[in-house]
């Protein structure tokens, strides 16, 4: 018995009938055949959520991504000043690249200044752009405890944490943002 | 170029012709000159030997060697954290030479072994998943042609006084190709996203680790993980070898060197979507997430460095595109926007694509202003510039697509102005 003799009702259809239902049949198969040929092939790798994100640099502005470790401004000041002054200048500003620090009540004026503290909505960013950037010429080489360090520093410049304030993975999400209520998703929910 | 018949009527002000007035016309003015060259049975050099033999890769000819990328920049102290622009005055048709494709790199080109790379997909997924570029070339792919603009390609029209640069300078952070690989709806069904997912957080492999978040409901409806460009692989400096494409949008989210999509309920908020390609209001309220590119077009030819010579007819030719689909229609003007005239448009008007637009003009030597105004098919009209400067702080410059305007001077010379 072949595919397109399948049990298809066929007391009384004339020959005509019989031949139209095969080819509906046909259609019917190769409708089959189209839709498996859309979907995936499943060639994917299985891996463990743990092992992905060792693929992946992502901090979410609730902290999920955040590593363990901690730093302040105090211990941050010596590795901004080895890593990150070359470009961003002495206390995060005048330097030859973005300024980082500063610019505050700017934004509504004919001169905004743009920088960590007047402009950007979450603490977490600062963190996460430096793990993944930072030092420009050599990602990847500040520790956990540096990179932290050099967030609180950056913070405090910016007047919004203490020297002596503990930046961590519970600490960092909830520094509160001047700038935050100013930013409206123009696309997204 | 073909004469514009004595008896076509103008279609608009100051000599402008009816689209195809180049078509109708007659090619009976070089013919005596190709006559008379024929007669004489001379050879050129190049038809008195043998040409050159195969090669494995072409390129152009070397007199085309003016025809590169341009306006190369990078931040201080930096050589890869930059941009190089497309010479758009240059080229005719759509398609955009791969090694002419403009550049916005954060951290330079890395070198990617292909053996290695991996693109991970996980976050809330039901299976976190790992696709390598063999994996990935098993499945079924697509192929569409497809601009991608920089967010703040044109921003030098943002400044106070005209920059008087060229097509490239002030247009080039656009090309357009044919891009073709898999769409991600087919991986990420596959890794199967839980129902609160909302974003997706995709990350490349350059040294900056360059990531943006990208709402889910794109990913799912027409983004690519692009393999090929204009029929090859990617070339290394526009992601080899896999990127994220979507469609439309602004050209920075469209993550180069793909590593990895995480799947998520919340933007990570990014450094560049927050300090950066975000848009600051004159009342402090900064749009984000603007991700569609506008309805634009601009005018190539003429344009500035490409000065007329003498007076008589010419093509104005341009490009119009717009994020939201196709182009519907683009109007032309000879007299500084008093008069509009419909242009040609190409044959191929395809969605989120470059539209190429001709029309005739007869130049009579006065100074005159050519615009180029675009309406794609949702009905959006091509903004002027004060209506893109409306409500924006000063020192933005990101989505720029306002009405360019260059004025061709008594003795021909083309330059930016505003009107």
């Amino acid at each position: 018995m072949s595919m397109f003799d399948l049990p298809i009702p066929q007391r009384g259809a004339s020959a005509v009938e019989r031949g139209l239902n095969r080819v509906l049949m046909v259609f019917a198969c190769l409708l089959l055949s189209t839709q498996a040929a859309a979907q995936s092939p499943g060639l994917g790798q299985p891996l463990t959520e743990a092992a992905a994100q060792t693929h992946s640099l992502t901090v979410l502005p609730d902290g999920s991504g955040l590593p363990s470790g901690n730093g302040t401004a105090r211990t941050g000041e010596p590795v901004y000043q080895r890593h990150c002054l070359a470009c961003h200048g002495p206390q995060g500003a005048d330097g030859i690249n973005d300024r980082l620090v500063g610019g505050h009540g700017s934004l509504g004026t004919t001169r905004p200044v743009k920088t960590v503290g007047s402009y950007w909505p979450y603490a977490t960013t600062v963190f996460d752009f430096i793990r993944r950037a930072m030092p420009y010429n050599n990602p990847g080489t500040l520790t956990s405890d540096e990179i932290y360090g050099v967030t609180a520093y950056l913070l405090h410049l910016n007047g919004l944490i203490e020297a002596e304030d503990e930046m961590n993975s519970a600490t960092l999400p909830a520094v509160a943002m001047p700038n935050q209520q100013n930013f409206v998703w123009i696309e997204g929910d | 170029m073909s004469a514009i018949p004595p008896s076509e009527p103008p279609a608009a002000g100051n000599g402008l012709y009816d689209r195809r007035a180049f078509l109708r016309g007659g090619a009976a003015v070089t013919a005596g000159l190709l006559t008379a060259g024929a007669a004489a049975k001379e050879r050129p050099a190049w038809m008195r030997q043998p040409g050159a033999p195969m090669t494995p890769a072409g390129a152009p000819s070397s007199h085309e060697s003016h025809v590169v990328r341009t306006s190369i920049g990078s931040m201080t102290g930096t050589t890869g954290s930059g941009s190089s622009r497309t010479p758009l005055q240059y080229l005719d048709g759509i398609i955009t030479p791969s090694r002419l494709h403009f550049e916005r790199h954060h951290s330079g080109v890395p070198d990617i072994d292909p053996g290695v790379h991996k693109l991970v997909i996980h976050g809330l997924v039901d299976r976190p998943l790992a696709f390598d570029l063999d994996a990935l070339e098993r499945y079924p792919k697509v192929s569409r042609i497809q601009f991608l603009e920089c967010s703040g390609n044109s921003f030098p029209l943002l400044m106070p006084e005209p920059v008087q640069s060229d097509c490239a300078a002030l247009h080039g952070l656009i090309s357009c190709s044919e891009w073709g690989g898999v769409p991600l709806n087919v991986l990420l069904d596959e890794a199967g996203v839980k129902p609160q997912a909302k974003w997706v957080v995709a990350e490349g492999a350059d040294s900056a680790a360059m990531s943006r978040s990208v709402p889910l409901a794109k990913i799912m409806d027409d983004a690519i993980v692009a393999l090929y460009q204009n029929g090859e692989r990617l070339r290394p400096a526009n992601g080899y070898p896999m990127r994220l494409f979507l469609p439309g949008w602004e050209g920075n989210a469209s993550v180069k060197w793909l590593r990895a999509l995480h799947i998520s309920d919340q933007p990570a908020m990014a450094k560049d979507e927050t300090s950066k390609y975000t848009d600051l209001q004159d009342d402090g309220s900064v749009h984000q997430f603007t991700f569609a590119m506008g309805v634009k077009s601009t005018i190539t030819s003429p344009s500035p460095g490409l000065s007329l010579h003498q007076h008589g007819p010419y093509q104005i030719s341009g490009l119009a595109w717009s994020g939201a689909g196709r182009i519907a229609r683009v109007e032309v003007s000879a007299d500084g926007g008093r008069s509009w005239a419909d242009a040609l448009l190409d044959d191929h008007v395809l969605p989120q694509c470059m539209t190429r637009f001709r029309t005739a003009w007869r130049w009579d030597g006065s100074p005159s202003i050519l615009l180029s105004r675009a309406t794609d098919e949702s009905g959006a009209i091509q903004p002027t510039r004060a209506e893109v400067q409306k409500g924006r702080a000063p020192g933005t410059f990101y989505h720029y697509n306002g009405i360019q305007a260059w004025a061709v001077a008594a003795n021909g010379e083309v330059s930016n102005v505003y009107v």
